[in-house]
């Protein structure tokens, strides 16, 4: 792992994964969609409804999954300072508050004409709300501060307190009798969904990560070229006060 | 063991010295929760059902108020620093400084939440379960809250993003606290609920102090 906090090597080996991770991302979201709207059968209570679920599903596993990321990142920015670690971490935040509402909203669309609500007080769903607050929280505090490495660090703590979100999201459905389904898929005894409908919402899943890592090393080019830009321009204020400074002497 | 003491002690006495503070908190609590009936209407029924509720959803803003207290000033005239050179661990302090907070704070907020029922109408059985989960709750709140004083210390409109911060930590004890009233006004044993907050404060008693302290650190760097 250290071997890639440098970030020359990380520049160098994005540049090479990005590609290949977006063209994934675009093919399998293609296949997913393809086979979630058109392929997959409509369920037998629900009619076509489901369907909202290929992207309801993936986008609440990967909301879980970026604050995971973003947990690991920050312990591992708070216990070996690799600067990589942070801008990971900040990185993936927007990413993990976009994907935490795309599950709340295409949750509460679905609600609507399955529950007849757009919303219940049930606990996966307010877990899943208080994840989205947290990762807004996490982004306000990391940019409050006019010295971006304390913000950095503040916001890697916050990022670990929150994680204790993360086990009662998960386990929400089964600790509570919610409305909200149990766990159909990543549960002891294997998946109870049919496979008619698990190929294509597993493709889903894939074209998700596969998207989410792509746009997180695009972020975290962007952060290394902005401050490297910023290190650029330093510099060349301090050669040109020295030019100006120099005929004074 | 003396030092801790000794910071607990410096605060409560900055607290009771100037005076306001600890009153001002209270005042907030009960000026907010009378603000209820005038919102909602005086209906006792209506009153009573959400008397749990209100109650402590207002000790929770009263306790978020006050929190910029636990760190700010000592941070801002230096003498945190000062804190954070004796052989007492940081951690310790964030302890001590929680214990002094909850004392000028929780616990006139729990003294006061009885009373405040009573005017919301809640129902007889309600009193001694509201005081139990406020006695459980409130140090939770005090700790957890800490963790958000000190991450914000420094930052800009840090109040505006404590809140955002400590709120949705907060909602667990809410909805166990809120609860576990509704249960013993319904018959049911409260033990559970109880229970639950008696096990977030467990986790936050060592768990929070050591975010709080690692928070601090950064901030005294």
């Amino acid at each position: 792992m250290h071997r890639f906090a440098n970030p020359a090597r990380f520049m160098r080996l994005s540049e090479r994964l990005m590609p290949w991770c977006t063209a994934g991302a675009v093919g399998f979201l293609a296949v997913g969609f393809y086979l979630a709207l058109f392929v997959a059968p409509p369920d037998y209570q629900q009619g076509e409804a489901v369907r909202i679920m290929f992207v309801h599903v993936p986008a609440a596993w990967m909301a879980s999954f970026a604050y995971l990321f973003m947990a690991v990142a920050s312990a591992v920015a708070l216990i070996w300072r690799h600067p990589l670690a942070d801008l990971a971490a900040q990185a993936a935040a927007p990413l993990g508050a976009g994907f935490t509402l795309i599950c709340l909203v295409t949750g509460s669309l679905w609600g609507q004409p399955m529950w007849g609500t757009w919303w219940v007080w049930d606990a996966r769903l307010t877990s899943v709300l208080v994840l989205f607050f947290l990762y807004l929280g996490y982004i306000a505090l990391v940019h409050a501060f006019d010295d971006p490495t304390r913000g950095a660090r503040a916001g890697a703590v916050l990022a670990l307190v929150g994680a204790v979100n993360l086990p009662i999201i998960k386990f929400s459905v089964d600790w509570w009798n919610t409305l909200h389904q149990p766990a159909s898929v990543f549960r002891i005894g294997g998946p109870t969904i049919d496979r008619a409908m698990l190929v294509p919402l597993l493709v889903m899943a894939v074209g998700f990560t596969l998207y989410f890592a792509a746009l997180l090393m695009l972020r975290i080019r962007t952060a290394i070229l902005e401050s490297r830009l910023r290190a650029a321009r330093l510099g060349e204020v301090e050669i040109g006060a020295e030019t100006v400074a120099g005929p004074a002497q | 063991m003396s030092a801790f003491l000794a910071v607990v002690q410096r605060d409560l006495r900055l607290a009771l010295r100037q005076g306001s503070d600890a009153a001002l908190v209270v005042a907030f609590f009960v000026l907010a929760v009378v603000l209820f009936p005038f919102g909602v209407g005086p209906e006792p029924q209506l009153l009573a059902r959400i008397a749990a509720g209100v109650v402590w959803v207002t000790a929770l803003l009263a306790a978020l108020l006050s929190l910029d207290r636990l760190f700010q000033l000592d941070y801002e005239d230096g003498s945190l620093e000062a804190l954070a050179l004796t052989p007492l661990s940081l951690e310790a302090l964030v302890l001590a400084k929680c214990l002094a907070h909850w004392l000028t704070t929780g616990l006139p907020l729990v003294l006061a939440a009885p009373v405040l029922a009573a005017l919301l109408q809640l129902e007889g059985e309600g009193y001694l379960p509201l005081v139990l989960a406020m006695g459980l709750g409130t140090p939770s709140l005090s700790l957890v809250g800490a963790v958000g004083a000190a991450l914000t210390l420094g930052a800009r409109r840090a109040g505006v993003l404590l809140s955002l911060l400590v709120l949705p930590l907060y909602i667990p004890v809410l909805i166990f606290g809120v609860a576990a009233v509704d249960q013993a006004v319904a018959g049911i044993s409260i033990l559970p609920h109880l229970s639950i907050l008696a096990a977030f404060l467990l986790a936050a008693l060592p768990l929070a102090p050591l975010a709080a302290a690692a928070a601090l650190r950064s901030a005294l760097e």
